[in-house]
């Protein structure tokens, strides 16, 4: 366990290092960041000598040192475009993010787990093969474009939904904007969670069906049924908490891909998250703000892998003997 | 948008394909998705032959024929599809998209393929401290999404090399940084396929008739590792046009003036609520159809040309 | 009454049109307390007999006619919520390999636990003094211990025991064990085998025991079955089978045990293999194989007859029997009331 703890480890600072290095470059190669400060009126000799204050005349590792020194104090620098320190704009809009991936995540496994089992259990029923058809669709359909679909059919056209924002929020101890608490703000939720969970779900719902015809053969299934013990304690209990391991594995995977479905479902819906920030920041070339979104992410992608990892360890009994072998 | 791809090897002798050829041809669902992706791909080589009108060239876009709806509702015959907010021909913007995007997918998917199958024999085939790092390497990198590191590294070039710049080389650089994005896939599989053709009798065989290491990679192990790089080489196709339409969405992909199918609906987009929806929602169909039909034909190359399913 | 009344029980794997039968014409007794075991060589149908006693038969197969009654009630005409009242209360079971038949994921005592719960309304506290009652009763060391460890932790002979711990925890009518020894080490077999058999006496249980070794069945059934490509060939008590075996097959059977094998000897073996399902031949199942075979053999299915010994399906000792004692027809007919 200890030796699968220290390769994570290493494995998170690696990725660490080399997005920071990404950030680190774009924020220092962004234009002249000199001239930018103050103006074209400013002769040569000036624009040097502020160059030399401000530490740009250092060696790469001088100033990468500086940056990350920087970094871990939250300091990326003021926005361009907000006039405020980079970070206080990002963790501002991560609240945002989090509570629609949250959404979907939930919303996912609602659907996920009952499709997938039914569809194992009663694989010729009809309504498996309406779900697995479903799936399929959904598994081919780009992100954007359902969101765009159903913001049409449903905001556009019916008028049911709203069509951009997040509504009414509530603010929690003055440290988290909620929308999960005002009526509003789950009525805004609605269609950019459905968005998520629609190419979300039929991965998991696949991969549970797949799994579960598998873990149905097993010795340990006929022996519960033979127990006696109830179908859904069979299905849901017994198979289920096998199949666990599989779906968090999965899981941990799609960390990378929940991110940047993020970025595209903010970006239709006009969800006022970190990824839409980044993509506006990106157009305006707000580069303090892009760096510092780069890194926001890449914690939270290490440390949503390692929770993962931890998770996959409390679900595996026989972790502490797997781990030697890998 | 991505597929869990398996890693399999196996296979295939000649016989076989006549099987695998007999089996696809009875095989509807199949025969259907194959015949669309070749009338995609017709259209995309055609594009200049087919399409009504030169959607770069601006001197034929008139702003008076902007926002006409397609034929069947407004009546107009010039534009089948309708038109967009500048007046561009909807059909002829969809066709040149279709082609982009198609190239975009095939030229990116070539590229991670060649440098995955390289990447993965040399892996499989010297192993040790290399094969370590370099699984690592693809290790990490399938830990983050395709779409995820494109959009890093294209933020990153468009603020190093300035937005200009890209725009003009736009295409090179989608096919360069989605090429990069995902040979992973492509490393892992030829590696699994080397490593368990390495333990075979005639790869020591050839090596001590002194035939150079070389020329057994690519000579005796590579052509028994074709058939599952040859469904991923086609789910990788879909995963990549899906990738660069999401990045053209998101404005980071091809810019307006040479638009993608996925440009087209960012272009669209805009104009959903004002009632002019087939500008977004035509390209979008057409999109839907074009990565429909090339996961089906993954799902059924999978299922003929693997061994366990081809029993039944 | 009998315990357990099995009458003609047809099993079939596929659907209707083409359906494969897999089991013809069983019928067995089987009384409170009593124990009997079920013999045959792989592919004879006999754990497919067992899963069709408890109607838990893998998805092709399924009863096609006959009755399993317990007590007096019809378990193939049962729903499946009526059917799993059954299982695990009055009919438990015993799997072929301790090392895939516990959950991994599950620890030991949650799946004991869970088993009483399934039936009874005793709380978790006092569900667990049972468990806890049994695991110490087959002779687990340190049962508070196991109690909360996976099985993973345990070794194939202490999972054995607590597969049998578990099917003794509501005290069924009858526990029917598939080859429970067959996957572990030879040194523990008779162990458990000793283990299973004191365990049934004093809880007064009635065990069917399913195993290919006849040595094992001689140890611990009083009765026995030898089944034939999904067919009873003989049945009488196990004792007078072992000393005088009447079918040809059983014979070849005993014959191959390697103690029978003088040392220095090759090891005697039946000639040819079990026939699969789909080539059964007519007549007979065994006549290829048989050295013993007629022509009548090739031909007609042998009638149960009583040989003395045993009830037995054999056209060779019929005629026999018919030759030394043709007057003496009651006796016949008396044994075909027997099954």
């Amino acid at each position: 366990m200890f030796v699968f703890l220290l390769r994570r480890l290493l494995q998170a600072c690696i990725v660490m290092l080399i997005i920071s290095l990404l950030s680190f470059v774009i924020q220092g190669n962004l234009g002249d960041p000199v001239r930018q400060m103050v103006g074209q009126s400013v002769t040569s000799e000036e624009v040097e000598k502020i160059r030399q204050e401000q530490g740009l005349n250092d060696s790469f590792f001088q100033q990468y040192g500086r940056y990350i020194k920087n970094a871990l104090h939250g300091d990326f620098g003021e926005s361009y475009f907000y006039k405020e320190p980079a970070f206080h704009v990002i963790m501002a809009k991560l609240p945002a993010t989090i509570e629609l991936t949250l959404a979907a995540i939930i919303l996912t496994i609602v659907i996920a787990i009952p499709c997938g089992v039914f569809t194992a259990i009663r694989p010729k029923n009809l309504a498996s093969h309406g779900i697995m058809f479903f799936s399929t669709i959904g598994l081919s359909t780009p992100i954007f474009i359902t969101a765009i679909l159903l913001l049409y059919v449903f905001s556009a056209l019916l008028q049911w939904t709203p069509s951009f924002g997040r509504g009414e929020t509530v603010s929690i101890m003055g440290l988290w904007e909620s929308g999960f608490f005002s009526l509003d703000g789950l009525y805004h939720l609605i269609l950019p969670s459905i968005s998520l969970s629609f190419i979300l779900a039929p991965l998991f719902i696949r991969l549970i069906r797949s799994e579960m015809l598998e873990i149905m053969e097993s010795e340990y299934i006929k022996y519960a049924k033979a127990k006696g013990l109830s179908s859904a304690r069979v299905y849901f209990i017994h198979a289920l908490k096998n199949i666990m391991l599989p779906i968090i594995t999965i899981g941990g995977i799609q960390i990378g891909n929940i991110i940047a479905y993020t970025i595209l479902t903010e970006t239709v819906f006009q969800w006022p998250g970190m990824g839409s920030l980044f993509i506006d920041s990106i157009n305006r070339v707000d580069t303090p703000v892009i760096s510092a979104y780069l890194m926001v992410v890449g914690v939270i992608f290490v440390f949503t892998n390692t929770l993962v990892d931890l998770v996959y360890g409390l679900f595996n009994p026989t972790v502490k003997l797997a781990v030697k072998d890998v | 948008m991505s597929y869990p791809v398996r890693e399999i090897t196996f296979s295939i002798s000649p016989r076989r394909w006549k099987h695998i050829w007999a089996g696809f041809l009875s095989d509807k669902l199949a025969v259907l998705a194959f015949s669309i992706f070749v009338f995609y791909c017709l259209i995309a080589m055609a594009a200049p032959l087919i399409a009504p009108f030169d959607p770069y060239d601006t001197a034929l876009i008139d702003l008076l024929n902007a926002e006409i709806a397609p034929s069947w509702i407004s009546g107009d015959e010039r534009f089948l599809l309708g038109t967009d907010a500048q007046g561009r021909d909807l059909l002829s913007a969809i066709v040149y998209g279709t082609r982009t995007s198609l190239s975009i997918g095939l030229l990116a998917v070539l590229m991670q393929a060649s440098i995955g199958i390289c990447l993965g024999l040399i892996s499989g085939y010297f192993g040790g401290l290399l094969d370590t790092l370099l699984m690592r390497c693809a290790d990490i990198q399938l830990s983050f999404s395709n779409i995820l590191i494109a959009i890093v590294l294209l933020a990153a070039i468009q603020s190093i090399f300035g937005l200009a710049y890209y725009q003009d080389h736009a295409m090179i650089m989608l096919v360069f940084i989605l090429g990069l994005a995902e040979w992973p896939i492509f490393a892992r599989t030829v590696r699994a396929s080397v490593l368990a053709e390495k333990q075979k009798e005639y790869v020591d065989a050839a090596y001590l008739m002194g035939i150079s290491q070389i020329r057994i990679i690519f000579k005796h192990i590579l052509p028994n590792t074709i058939s599952p790089l040859f469904v991923i080489f086609t789910i990788q196709i879909a995963n990549v046009i899906v990738a660069e339409a999401a990045l053209s969405f998101l404005g980071l992909g091809m810019p307006i003036s040479q638009p993608s199918l996925g440009s087209l609906i960012s272009i669209g987009f805009d104009y959903l609520f004002s009632g002019i929806w087939w500008i977004s929602v035509v390209p979008c169909a057409v999109l839907m159809l074009l990565i429909l039909v090339i996961n089906l034909l993954g799902d059924v190359l999978k299922n003929h040309l693997n061994p366990r399913h081809y029993k039944d | 009454m009998a315990l357990l009344e099995v009458k003609n029980l047809n099993v079939s794997f596929g659907a209707k049109h083409n359906a494969v039968p897999v089991l013809f014409d069983i019928s067995f007794i089987l009384h409170r307390r009593e124990r009997i075991a079920i013999v045959g060589e792989s592919g004879a149908g006999k754990s497919t007999l067992g899963f069709a006693l408890v109607n838990l038969l893998s998805k092709p197969g399924h009863i096609h006619s006959g009755t399993v009654k317990l007590d007096g009630t019809n378990l193939t005409t049962l729903t499946s919520p009526q059917m799993q009242k059954i299982r695990g209360k009055r009919i438990a079971m015993i799997f072929q390999d301790p090392m895939v038949t516990l959950n991994p994921v599950i620890t030991i005592g949650k799946q004991m636990v869970e088993a009483i719960r399934a039936h009874t309304s005793i709380n978790r506290h006092d569900a667990k003094k049972i468990v806890l009652e049994k695991l110490a009763q087959v002779q687990i060391p340190a049962p508070d211990i196991r109690f909360d460890q996976y099985p993973h932790e345990l070794s194939g002979g202490m999972r054995q025991r607590v597969i049998i711990a578990t099917a003794l925890l509501l005290t069924p009518d009858i526990i029917i064990a598939d080859e429970p020894t067959t996957a572990l080490d030879v040194t523990i077999q008779a162990e458990i085998l000793e283990l299973l058999k004191s365990m049934c006496e004093e809880n007064n249980v009635a065990l069917i025991l399913i195993t290919h070794d006849l040595g094992v069945v001689s140890r611990v059934a009083e009765r026995t079955m030898v089944m034939y490509a999904g067919r009873i060939v003989e049945e009488g008590p196990t004792l007078e089978i072992i000393n005088d075996p009447q079918h040809p097959y059983t014979q070849g059977l005993l014959n191959a045990l390697p103690q029978m094998t003088l040392a220095g000897h090759k090891l005697n073996q039946i000639p040819g293999s079990m026939p699969s399902l789909s080539d059964r031949p007519n007549g007979c199942a065994f006549h290829p194989r048989c050295q013993y075979a007629i022509e009548k053999c090739q031909i007609k299915q042998p009638n149960y007859i009583y040989s003395g010994i045993s009830t037995v399906a054999c056209h060779v000792l019929e005629d026999m029997i018919s030759e030394t004692s043709s007057s003496d027809s009651a006796f016949l007919n008396d044994g075909k009331d027997v099954l």
